[in-house]
């Protein structure tokens, strides 16, 4: 996509803002960022990356077996990705952490095991592709995103999702962080940490198949991983992280497309290098932070912050 | 064994309290001179106030745990009052750990019974704070202790935290443990970051938070380097006496925490003894218990120490995947 990018960028942005297409992208990406920021802050806190992109890559059979049978990839990305999450929580160690180890994917068996059906999923995406006909172009933007033809609908779809999964997020948010952090403790205080766990393991899917529908199902980190990994690296408070990582995936959606449209390069690769543009630019300024505190002998007993 | 239900009266607590400000070496010292307590307990069995008593926290009969159909240990009595600092020691695999489950009510007892506050055992656990055996916490992790104590105030809650009232009341308690364990210099700074005794403090710090009567502790000095054992073991003692807390604690060594014990079980292939550091800790009872022979030695500034119990740091090293010591659950 490219438009005719002049200097006034207010000017662009209405220009961008008159065709329906674009602001149902924009709306669309705020709220996959929204819903992003802070389920991807716990994904990074819970070291289930790796289940992560698992969901990742099983929505894309998903979304093309929808192209194929002719219904909104919505659907299909949000019946695979559950599904997953589901076959994830039953399967041990494939990444679903259902007490303490919180999948970190580190049972070597299992991991090849998993990674054996990644690619096998991936291949059954391409045949549902082939078999529907328009092989390249669909097989792109599914893997590497696309804001061409996101519907009103499927805008209305993705926020309501979005407003339930928030709202399930904030009802066990702390008790989750305490299960994520000290599992053994959370469990002797009572709290069903493995209910917790795959509690979470759904909001992860229901993110992903959201994330997948602008990023494609390849590049979901781009906006579940590098914004909330860049948070943590910016402040470890919870609270505040959450709030980083929610304005960073926000912030990364909207470079991404403004500078998409103007642009022939696809979507996928402007979300991915702005979110790892902010993340390099955080890690440098920690290391110098780190530097200078090292440097200046720390004062003992700062006040407790809230 | 069974010993009196002992009584305190503010009196005692006078005379624990100045043993312990006291210097190291009137400390060491009341290892091996009849410590308060127990004189406390020749002169004053019949309670002047029964208001005053000692509650009992932990009281464990005739207790046995089948673990796979195998006794692990059997014959456990002990009972474990408010201000009282206990060890479970023995050899590896012995089932310290499970001693703890069975505290807290998640391993049914094949014999005999364990109340805590009076209820059965995992009825009570409110009153419980907990700090399992742990390897380490993954030095990646980026959340302040701050955060990670405040867990230990509100984190079993549903919903997130909104500022408030109640948000500035868990903060300010938040503050108060910060400050009992002496973490204020660093409980800011990721939790993942810190040394193992700084850790250490701070989960302590998140098991005091609920004001729990009774506090378990899984080998807390484990992988400390000796200065922060101390440290650390000095710690538990003074949260014991000045919060009143029941502390039973598992431990591979006792030498760092033998000056501050009021009462040891120890639990080996042997049996198992309970009692206080003077009837238990002996040369006799220890090599019958071990089946191997141990010495138990006074030094010149009259503290005991054990020489030839079968811990040595190399046997450490593969404790984590041994049986039903292992911590696994």
């Amino acid at each position: 996509m490219s438009g005719s990018f002049s200097w006034n960028l207010l000017a662009d942005l209405k220009d961008m803002w008159s065709l329906a297409f674009m602001v149902n992208a924009f709306r669309a990406g705020t709220i996959a960022a929204v819903l992003a920021g802070p389920v991807g802050w716990f994904m990074v806190i819970r070291r289930q990356n790796f289940a992560g992109h698992t969901l990742a890559v099983v929505g894309f059979p998903g979304a093309a077996g929808a192209i194929w049978a002719g219904v909104s990839i919505a659907y299909g990305y949000f019946a695979f990705c559950l599904l997953g999450a589901l076959a994830i929580a039953i399967l041990p160690g494939s990444g679903g952490g259902s007490d303490g180890s919180a999948g970190r994917g580190d049972d070597a068996d299992a991991s090849a095991i998993t990674g054996t059906v990644q690619a096998f999923v991936l291949a059954t995406g391409m045949a549902f592709l082939a078999w529907y006909g328009g092989f390249l172009d669909s097989a792109t933007s599914l893997l590497f995103g696309s804001f061409l033809g996101i519907t009103t609908s499927q805008v209305t779809v993705l926020a309501a999702v979005a407003v339930m999964s928030v709202a399930g997020l904030g009802l066990i948010g702390r008790a989750l962080l305490f299960a994520s952090i000290d599992p053994y403790v959370a469990r002797a205080r009572g709290l069903p940490t493995r209910w917790l766990g795959f509690g979470f393991l759904v909001l992860l899917a229901v993110t992903v198949a959201e994330v997948g529908q602008i990023t494609g199902a390849l590049l979901v980190f781009a906006l579940l991983v590098l914004p909330a990994a860049t948070a943590q690296r910016l402040t470890a408070r919870p609270g505040l992280g959450v709030a980083v990582s929610v304005v960073l995936a926000v912030v990364t959606v909207w470079t991404a497309l403004f500078v998409g449209y103007y642009s022939p390069y696809p979507i996928g690769f402007w979300l991915t290098s702005v979110a790892f543009a902010g993340y390099v630019a955080a890690h440098a300024g920690g290391h110098v932070r780190d530097r200078l505190a090292t440097r200046t002998p720390r004062r003992p007993a700062p006040a407790v912050a809230r | 064994m069974t010993r009196p239900q002992q009584s305190s009266t503010p009196g005692t607590t006078g005379q624990r309290r100045a043993a312990l400000t006291a210097g190291p070496d009137e400390l060491a010292g009341a290892a091996v001179a009849p410590t308060p307590r127990e004189r406390d307990r020749s002169t004053l069995v019949a309670s002047v106030d029964p208001g005053s008593a000692s509650r009992v926290l932990v009281e464990v009969r005739a207790a046995r745990a089948v673990v796979g159909g195998r006794t692990i240990w059997a014959g456990v009595d002990a009972t474990i009052c408010a201000g009282e600092f206990a060890a479970v020691l023995g050899p590896n695999g012995v089932g310290k750990s499970t001693l703890l489950k069975a505290i807290l009510g998640l391993l049914p007892l094949a014999e005999g019974r364990v109340r805590v506050a009076g209820r059965a055992a995992g009825r009570a656990n409110h009153e419980i704070g907990y700090l399992p055996q742990r390897r380490s916490i993954d030095a990646s992790l980026r959340v302040r202790g701050l955060d990670v104590v405040r867990l230990g105030v509100d984190g079993h809650r549903w919903g997130v935290p909104v500022p408030g009232r109640r948000n500035r009341d868990a903060w300010a308690r938040v503050r108060q443990l910060v400050d009992l364990v002496g973490a204020g210099g660093y409980a800011g700074r990721p939790i993942g970051q810190l040394s193992g005794g700084e850790q250490q403090r701070l989960l302590i710090a998140q098991a005091l938070a609920r004001r729990p009567g009774l506090l378990l502790l899984d080998e807390p000095l484990d992988s400390l380097d000796l200065p922060n054992q101390a440290g650390v073991a000095a710690l538990i003692a003074r949260i014991a006496r000045e919060e009143d807390v029941a502390v039973i604690m598992v431990a591979h060594d006792v030498n760092p925490i033998l000056s501050y014990l009021d009462q040891v079980i120890y639990l080996g292939p042997g049996g198992a003894v309970c009692g206080t550091p003077h009837e238990v800790i002996t040369s006799q009872t220890l090599s019958r218990l071990y089946r191997i022979p141990i010495e138990v030695l006074t030094t010149s500034d009259g503290r005991l120490v054990v020489v030839g119990q079968p811990e040595a740091p190399a046997v450490h090293a593969d404790r984590h995947g041994a049986g039903a010591d292992g911590g696994g659950w």
